[in-house]
């Protein structure tokens, strides 16, 4: 059976030479940065030249401005906590976006439950923040605002220019997470006027556990790891030379074959795109259509009448590798809350299936997962009593709404006795 | 890729992929249609009753893997039961039947366990004679 990746959003395989580079670091080049002796001194060396690759790849000025976490995750904690927390006596105010990554939302939550307060900004159908209600959201005691530049889950690419600009006007720090965007998009950190940014290397063909946190030097941040002196004392434990070595060559290799990845990827996008909205009915794009609203990797879809775990499953078992955002899948049966902020119908959030490309998938790949798609989508809908009521007239469809029948939310509510989340 | 992973075990799987009591029946005694309020799915069974017995039983579902495996399961248990024995089915018993559901998922199988008994009660509220009988047997069981 043909076997098709198409969750790169997820993680990346890592590259022969990345690997090849990280190898001698397990074994032969052990040592400790810690340490004052030939073994700690060869990795120090090793991790400085790290640095300046990730600094490339954001065009930082210098690798001191370079932090290296365990992952994103660990990395925007830093940045929102640790900028909370430094700047705690000018003001106890937060702006985000309401699309962030969850990394970024929970930490919000967690530094309310202390007594901070936090502004969700809105965001447009399409996914882009609302720059009005930004500029509005900001106040004197705004110690930070956190935006991303590309979103993980419908990859609407953020006028970072614009809110760069704001944020510079209104003189607060701005934290853009970047896990979405990094060696896929240009990154320039002092175009935006960036304190912060974050990323890892495992979304572009790095290994896992590294995490990058660029800092401007004049963005003040506290430690949320509390040891050594490792990484300036903002982050301290022993690092992961192993992973930090092979995310500096993969930062690297980025660097020169992002034009090349984005040309590979961006028509194998468009080609799945308009192969699924010719082959399945009442499939709709969520996001920005592809182009230069949208990152080139992604594509996140709505196929009515059915739910996303099942067409996750399906394509599973048909050697396709996809993510859902539908509730049935996330462990607190909620759906994707990105999905929620843009405002899609909830029937349409069940129905979620994200695909996100990589420079492995081919045209050929496309062309089976359409054709796959398409058939997954009759069985599942064979199966469906929405499908059945629609084709009755008994609810009426979202994405191409005939006239005749209720919404399904509304039917969905009568049967189950509670309004649908 | 040698081995194959999967998110539920071997049973759940195979009634996924290939449920068994599929579709409507035309000519149903009972139908109940219930929503998930934790997730907000749907599940539809339609019954059959002959002679006080599910003589046949359909599903349609629009939920997950563990939804659709669920109802393809309650449907296949639920044959030939009488109609007292199909008011006390619980979704336990579905859940054994599937050997195991991970803990996030067992509210499919309610879902189960209600669709059907929403089914029983629309052929009690069509069949009057049988819903007195149901009474009693409600009474005997509290
Ligand atoms: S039906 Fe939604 S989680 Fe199973």
């Amino acid at each position: 059976m043909r076997q098709v990746f198409l969750d790169h959003q997820s993680s990346t395989p890592v590259l022969p030479e990345v690997f090849d580079a990280m190898r001698p670091y397990f074994t032969e080049y052990f040592g400790n940065a810690s340490s004052l002796h030939q073994h700690g001194l060869r990795v120090r060396d090793a991790l400085k030249r790290a640095r300046q690759q990730m600094a490339a790849l954001i065009g930082a000025e210098s690798e001191e401005e370079i932090y290296f976490t365990s992952d994103g995750t660990e990395s925007s904690n830093l940045a929102i906590k640790g900028a909370a927390y430094a700047n705690e006596r000018k003001g106890k105010h937060l702006v985000i976006s309401a699309t962030e990554h969850p990394s970024v939302m929970n930490s919000l939550e967690f530094l309310e439950k202390q007594g901070w307060t936090c502004t969700r900004v809105g965001v447009t159908p399409q996914g882009m923040i609302r720059l009005d209600e930004l500029e509005a959201a900001i106040t004197p005691q705004t110690v930070l605002v956190a935006v991303h530049h590309v979103n993980h889950d419908i990859g609407t690419i953020q006028p970072m220019r614009e809110v760069g600009q704001i944020c510079a006007t209104k003189n607060v720090p701005l934290y853009v997470d970047c896990e979405a965007s990094a060696g896929w998009l240009p990154i320039d950190v002092k175009e935006w006027g960036a304190a912060m940014v974050s990323f890892s290397p495992h979304r572009f063909y790095g290994p896992k556990g590294v995490g990058v946190l660029y800092r401007n030097r004049k963005a003040r941040i506290v430690s949320v790891i509390h040891g050594g002196v490792q990484e300036g004392g903002r982050r301290a434990g022993t690092e992961n030379i192993p992973a930090i070595v092979g995310g500096g060559v993969a930062a690297e290799i980025a660097q020169e074959r992002l034009s090349q990845r984005v040309t590979h990827v961006a028509p194998l996008q468009k080609r799945l795109w308009e192969g699924l909205k010719l082959n399945v009915p009442y499939i709709q794009l969520n996001g920005p259509e592809p182009g230069p609203d949208r990152v080139a990797t992604n594509l996140n879809l709505s196929t009515e009448f059915i739910e996303g775990e099942g067409q996750l499953l399906l394509c599973d078992m048909n050697g396709i590798a996809v993510a859902s955002g539908s509730s049935c899948v996330s462990k607190s049966l909620k759906i994707s809350h990105v999905l929620g902020a843009i405002g899609l119908d909830h029937a349409l959030a069940q129905g979620n299936i994200i695909m996100t490309l990589g420079e492995a998938n081919t045209e050929a790949d496309i062309d089976y997962v359409v054709e796959t798609f398409a058939k997954i989508a009759s069985k599942l809908r064979g199966m469906s009593p929405m499908w059945d009521e629609f084709e009755h007239g008994v609810i009426d469809s979202v994405i191409a709404p005939t006239g005749r029948g209720k919404s399904f939310s509304q039917h969905a509510a009568e049967v189950s006795g509670k309004p649908a989340h | 890729m040698s081995e194959t992973y999967t998110l539920y075990n071997s049973t759940v799987m195979e009634h996924f992929m290939n449920p068994r009591n599929m579709g409507d029946l035309k000519d149903a005694d009972g139908v109940g249609e219930v929503g998930a309020a934790a997730c907000g799915d749907i599940m539809k069974i339609s019954i059959k009753i002959k002679d006080g017995r599910i003589e046949d039983a359909r599903f349609k579902t629009f939920g997950c893997g563990s939804a659709i495996a669920s109802s393809s399961m309650a449907t296949e248990l639920i044959k030939g039961r009488t109609i007292d024995e199909a008011m006390s089915f619980s979704n336990q018993e579905v859940v054994d039947a599937l050997g195991g559901l991970p803990p996030v998922k067992i509210h499919c199988s309610v879902l189960a366990e209600e669709a059907l008994k929403a089914a029983l009660e629309d052929y009690v509220k069509r069949n009057p004679s049988a819903a007195a009988k149901a009474a009693t047997t409600d009474s005997v069981a509290a």
